[in-house]
């Protein structure tokens, strides 16, 4: 499970920017979250609850955006969709695909009160 | 208390026949972060106890008084960046030491622990070596490291699946290894988490033993991935087993044709002196690399 260590990161970056901004608390967390990262959503949104409990982000909607993973085909020449990390070209069966997109971790805003 | 985080008092012991005296951050300069966040603690204490730091505690929290409406406020930062940062600053400090830092993953049961005190039998009189082992519970490992007579130190991770930069920090800077020697730090027995961590090694090697399937690197690609050497570990099985070695061999090259890897056996040492001769050739790179700047 280490969705909890990274839903600890989550709310560590969410509550030091709410600091800075001299929030009393967070009301919502946006994270991009990519569809061929090591990370399964339904986990950090369960572990967010109990990782925010007692900090300014307690009671904060955590609302994550899966971003579709995609990859260069070098054989295809051009840029393939990818629904697993080292899938095949869905194009041409080859297994040259490089990732460009879909690994995504990141805090992308926050909404605060 | 801890001048590098504030940690309560707390014993440290690296050689249980050996009990350092007092609190062991064996040197006592100023911490430098020099990372742009404050080095704080959401995490509890985290308790130091016979060689061991337990990460076992929970969440605490963090409270700031202020004003002001609803609105968005963006943050685009990376969810590793905190771990990413302390990750630096470990490949940092060892640098600075040339210590030459590997970290083993693998799942539980491939023989790392016993491959590892193996190896350093086998580095003895050439490489000195100092061991951090990462385990959910008890210091088992530690201990069976220390009987090779390598100063060992255990983290135990209590409920985490994984060793994170800042545990390693901690360790290194208690373990204090000596300098160009070699790190070997055993990562908790997951083949999944780890993969995402960078502890601040030089290079990830991930074991796998030919009693589990020679499709794991398929299963399991985030880890191969990450790894720069594969190590198939219980070679002295092979008669016993259906096991196709070059079947195993080619799934692991397909997640990464970058990959490196060697069969030995941790029982026999089959293999081992091909192993011994990489982490001797691969810390005299790096530290070619480093003196280069």
């Amino acid at each position: 499970m280490h969705e909890m260590s990274l839903t600890e990161s989550i709310v560590e970056i969410a509550v030091e920017a709410a600091q800075k901004e001299g929030a009393q608390r967070v009301t919502r967390v946006l994270v991009d979250v990519g569809a061929l990262s090591h990370v399964e959503p339904e986990a950090l949104e369960f572990c967010f609850a109990a990782v925010s409990r007692g900090t300014l982000a307690e009671g904060a909607r955590l609302e994550i955006a899966r971003l579709p993973g995609a990859g260069w085909c070098p054989d295809c020449g051009k840029t393939v969709a990818l629904t697993e990390r080292f899938a095949a070209c869905p194009e041409c069966g080859g297994f040259r695909v490089q990732m460009t997109a879909g690994d995504e971790l990141k805090v992308r805003e926050m909404e605060i009160a | 208390m801890c001048s590098v985080c504030g940690c309560g008092e707390a014993q440290l012991v690296l050689d249980k026949d050996k009990p350092a005296g007092g609190h062991a951050h064996p040197h006592d300069h100023v911490h430098d972060h020099d990372h742009d966040h404050d080095h704080h603690h959401d995490h509890g204490p985290h308790h130091h106890d016979e060689g061991a730091i337990d990460y076992g505690q929970g969440p605490a929290g963090a409270h700031a008084p202020g004003v002001s409406q609803e609105r968005m406020v963006a943050i685009e930062r990376d969810i590793l960046s905190k771990n990413d940062a302390y990750a630096r600053e470990n490949r940092r400090t060892l640098a600075a030491k040339g210590v030459f830092a590997l970290n083993f993953v693998s799942s539980p049961g491939s023989g790392k622990t016993a491959l590892l005190a193996r190896t350093i039998e086998a580095l003895k009189g050439r490489l000195a070596v100092s061991v951090i082992e990462g385990d959910q519970q008890t210091s088992n490992d530690a201990e069976r490291i220390r009987a090779t007579g390598a100063p060992a130190i255990q983290i135990n991770t209590g409920k985490g699946c994984h060793l994170d930069a800042h545990m390693v920090g901690h360790a290194i800077e208690t373990l204090d290894p000596e300098p160009n020697s070699t790190l070997f730090i055993e990562n908790v027995g997951n083949l999944v988490c780890p993969a995402g961590f960078d502890l601040g090694e030089a290079h990830k090697v991930v074991v796998l033993s030919v009693t589990e399937g020679e499709d794991k690197p398929l299963k399991y690609p985030d880890m191969f991935v990450a790894a720069d050497l594969l190590l198939l570990n219980k070679s002295d099985l092979l008669p016993h087993l259906d096991f196709d070695v070059g079947l195993c061999l080619a799934n692991a090259l397909r997640i990464n044709p970058r990959l490196q890897t060697l069969v030995v056996s941790a029982k026999t040492g089959d293999g081992l002196a091909a192993f011994v001769a990489w982490i001797e050739a691969s810390a005299a790179r790096r530290a070619a690399a480093l003196a280069k700047g």
